[in-house]
């Protein structure tokens, strides 16, 4: 019997988040296993508005802030329980990529560039600046999600370590799943037929502004999610999740992974968060092998890490 | 009024090096089409390679010179490892490519020249010149010459010789220019040369005025790229009529509205030009052929 | 039968020179209207102008009655215009299916949530364009190719793959560019047929086409165009003995072989 596409990512994607913990000698690695995920749900936003769409984002993380931010603020300001903040932060994130997204998105390429990234540079700014809400660059702290808590009542005791690795786990499966609908559905294919040809897809009856409009909202949602989920597991938040910087970040672990397939995407998420974490030896270099890896793999592997592998591989077979 | 006059010196004077960092921009993007990210590195590497040549105790101008040369043969290299190897590839693969080249630049600055903030001295003193109640710095002129200089410069290189046309020639049509014999391989080498000492330059000028570290170049590869989008991508006037737009504006929001939201300005204004002219002050219009 | 697509005047200029000037003409349903002309007359210009692709600097399209001038294509899509592309314009890393599936987008299209969820009304949707497809595909003899990446067809199978993805859109006008450039002799005849039977179906087909045999073959209609102005109109017998013509494409074929 033959696996749908589909039904295959997410079985890897199923075995790979319930057997890892297996191999993890410490407690650590559920934290580094949850920073994998949070960056995860991200990268996946990214491949729905990059690998499917064909559009470039550099100010996702502004979003992420957002999101992040959103679970700091609510609760304090508005009495929000931190679950409910979460959804209160994609709602908002969704808005404003509306609202931005409209006049942006008729922007191509380097011009669609400059505008997210200057999109998430003043998200990134008002967050430094305006002290008393956010405590400027000092950041603030995110109140505590209270799940833990209730699971342990009901009997279930976690570690916050292993607490998080489940519960982002959990989100990157549902992420993927709705995101692997998408692509074999009548809006993925719309979306991947503009990213082929915006005039024949236009010609065909796509509606090319409204549908690039849909990906980047729904891929500011899932980069608002993570910056929620960010916040949350460490209780604590700087401005540095809506910096150009983390923008680049997720760009990259998508490019890099390969930002055509999900999986793929998540790959690179894994490749790029362990990264420091392998380097931590060399904490000196990390900054010049970052560097390096990014131009290297974009030289070498130009359709990204895991279907380079995938494709060496299946020429082993033949 | 001396007010004004203050800020608009100010503003000339960042104007000036973002205008440089813009042609930078403009002519690696004429020869191929490439917005290379690492551009604010080579600011950064031309102030940080002076402080260290002049700790040295080499004297200024020649740490200077050197400064120069060498962040040049860094941008051919980085032409000839990074950017020829991905011809063709993907605006985002491009992207992140010199992105990538920015952080290994930066990490190995880091590395070799440390953390600490640098200066060297003014050329000229640093007794402020008084014009009609307002002061400028005479480093600023410095700057400002230095970045006049290099567009006269350049013009004179664009329009009065046989190289200069030959990338005006490539970056109008790189197959035609091939085809007439012309070597687009050596136009983009010049082009990464050119582009890299003129930003190294702008560090020089500058550095005495707002000091260096390794990490000064991202904030200035943004603010020139977007200086390069508000003139209108690919055009030497743009940029310099972007890099002046973008300074005196900056230094008007720092002075009459807010010095913590200065940097905001310049981002909203390019966010509006794009709403509203993608194509920037001086742009070209596409048609795009089916 | 009253005009289902009527050109008046239209007329674009690039950069101060007129590419396509004063060029009108109608076409009924189940009729096959021809333009022909040397290359650079501005064929493909005036396709771009009437599928909303560019937007026409003067003159007047009137689809069905209603005047569309300058409407965005995905508008003209919706009210039954479809075209392929001279230079071909393939969804390349989506499967020969999924191009043609492309092309019942306007039937296919629904909440997005509901995609992003997989329900039920999405699935059906997508069956719904799959099976449609599939017969499409087989019309053309590509259903055995529907599971290939399309960037991997051969030119002449592309071409067809194009016309199966504007049938698609069920039109009822159909602009074809050169659907028969690079193909080999049966393949042209293939795609004569073909055309010969969507036009016979109802649809109305605006032609633009090199090969002159296949166009004085198929055509009720011609409308020669040179240096972007109409030269001449009528049925091919009377186009094929215009003096204007002739002169047009004699002139060009002299150029061509000083050249």
């Amino acid at each position: 019997m033959k696996l749908s596409p589909k039904t295959a990512t997410l079985l890897v994607l199923v075995l790979l988040i319930a057997l890892s913990p297996l191999l993890f000698p410490s407690g650590y690695y559920y934290r580094v296993g949850a920073l994998i995920f949070v960056n995860a749900i991200a990268v996946t936003g990214i491949v729905i508005l990059t690998g499917y769409a064909g559009q470039i984002s550099l100010g996702h993380a502004g979003f992420a802030g957002i999101g992040a931010y959103a679970c700091a603020l609510a609760p304090v300001h508005l009495g929000l329980h931190p679950g409910l903040a979460m959804v209160l932060g994609a709602v908002i994130s969704g808005l404003m990529a509306f609202l931005v997204g409209r006049p942006i998105l008729r922007l191509k390429g380097y011009y669609l560039g400059v505008a997210t990234l200057g999109f998430g540079i003043l998200i990134s700014m008002v967050l430094n600046n305006e002290r008393q809400l956010t405590g400027g660059p000092d950041g603030m702290e995110v109140p505590d999600l209270g799940l833990r808590g209730l699971l342990k009542d009901a009997g279930l005791d976690l570690t916050n370590g292993q607490f998080w690795y489940w519960f982002c786990g959990i989100a990157v499966i549902i992420g993927a799943w709705l995101a692997l609908n998408l692509f074999n559905s009548p809006s993925g294919r719309a979306l991947r037929a503009l990213h082929g040809s915006e005039v024949a897809a236009r010609t065909v009856g796509v509606d090319v502004t409204r549908l690039k409009l849909q990906a980047f909202v729904i891929s500011a949602v899932y980069a608002s999610v993570s910056g929620s989920l960010l916040a949350l597991q460490n209780k604590f938040i700087t401005p540095d999740v809506a910096g150009f910087m983390h923008s680049i970040e997720m760009v990259t672990m998508a490019v890099l992974g390969g930002v055509g397939s999900v999986l793929g995407a998540i790959f690179g998420a894994a490749v790029l968060t362990l990264l420091p974490q392998v380097l931590t030896v060399f904490a000196e270099y990390e900054q010049m092998v970052l560097g390096l890896v990014m131009m290297l793999v974009m030289i070498f592997l130009p359709q990204g890490l895991l279907p380079s592998i995938l494709r060496r591989f299946r020429r082993g077979d033949e | 009024m001396p007010e004004l006059l203050q800020f608009l010196f100010s503003g000339v004077t960042v104007g000036a090096v973002y205008a440089l960092v813009a042609l930078g921009f403009t002519i690696i993007y004429n020869a191929s089409d490439v917005v290379n990210f690492a551009q604010g590195e080579f600011v950064m590497l031309g102030g940080m390679i002076t402080v260290a040549a002049y700790a040295a105790g080499v004297p200024l101008p020649l740490a200077a010179v050197i400064a120069i040369v060498a962040t040049a043969a860094i941008g051919v290299a980085m032409n000839k490892l990074a950017i020829e190897p991905a011809r063709g590839a993907p605006v985002v693969s491009l992207i992140i490519i010199t992105i990538g080249a920015s952080i290994f630049i930066r990490g190995g600055t880091q590395l070799l020249l440390g953390k600490q903030i640098h200066t060297f001295p003014a050329f000229s003193g640093d007794a402020p010149i008084r014009i009609m109640g307002a002061t400028i710095l005479p480093q600023s002129l410095w700057v400002i010459g230095g970045a006049v200089v290099v567009f006269i410069g350049l013009w004179l290189f664009f329009t009065r010789t046989l190289t200069g046309r030959a990338v005006l020639a490539t970056s109008n049509n790189r197959l035609a220019a091939q085809l007439v014999g012309i070597n687009t391989r050596f136009v983009m080498t010049l082009s990464f040369a050119l582009s890299a000492g003129i930003g190294a330059l702008a560090g020089v000028l500058v550095t005495p005025i707002t000091l260096t570290s390794y990490d000064v170049g991202l904030a200035l590869a943004l603010k020139g790229f977007a200086a390069a989008m508000l003139g209108g991508m690919g055009n030497p006037k743009g940029a310099l009529v972007g890099g002046l737009l973008l300074g005196l504006l900056e230094s008007m929001t720092a002075g009459y509205l807010s010095s913590q939201y200065k940097d905001a300005a310049a981002f909203v204004v390019i966010l509006l030009v794009l709403f509203f002219m993608p194509q920037g002050l001086f742009g070209r219009k596409s048609t795009e052929r089916v | 039968m009253s005009a289902l697509l009527t050109v008046e005047g239209l007329g674009i200029s690039f950069g101060g020179l007129k590419a396509v000037d004063e060029v009108g003409f109608a076409v009924r349903p189940g009729e096959i209207v021809s333009i022909i002309g040397p290359n650079g007359a501005g064929k493909t210009t005036l396709f771009n102008m009437i599928s909303g692709v560019y937007l026409p600097g003067r003159g007047r399209v009137t689809l069905n009655g209603e005047d569309v001038t300058g409407m965005e294509p995905h508008l003209l899509a919706a009210r039954g215009l479809s075209r392929t592309f001279q230079n071909l314009q393939i969804f390349q890393s989506m499967t020969v299916l999924e191009n043609v599936m492309a092309g019942f987008h306007l039937k296919e299209r629904g909440p997005v949530l509901a995609d992003l969820f997989n329900l039920p009304s999405s699935r059906r949707r997508a069956a719904e364009a799959a099976s449609g497809a599939i017969e499409l595909l087989a019309r053309v003899g590509l259903d055995k190719a529907a599971g290939r990446e399309a960037g991997n067809l051969s030119y002449g199978a592309l071409k067809r793959l194009e016309i199966a993805r504007a049938l698609a859109l069920s039109p009822r006008i159909l602009l074809l560019d050169e659907p028969a450039a690079g193909c080999n002799a049966v393949e042209t005849e293939e795609i004569d047929h073909l055309i010969a039977e969507v036009a016979r179906s109802g649809v109305a087909i605006l032609l633009v086409e090199h090969d002159m045999k296949m166009v004085m073959r198929i055509s009720n209609h011609v409308v020669v165009l040179d240096h972007g102005q109409k030269i001449a109109e009528g049925d091919p017998a009377k186009i094929s003995r215009d003096p204007a013509v002739i002169a047009a494409y004699l002139g060009t074929e002299a150029a061509d072989a000083e050249g």
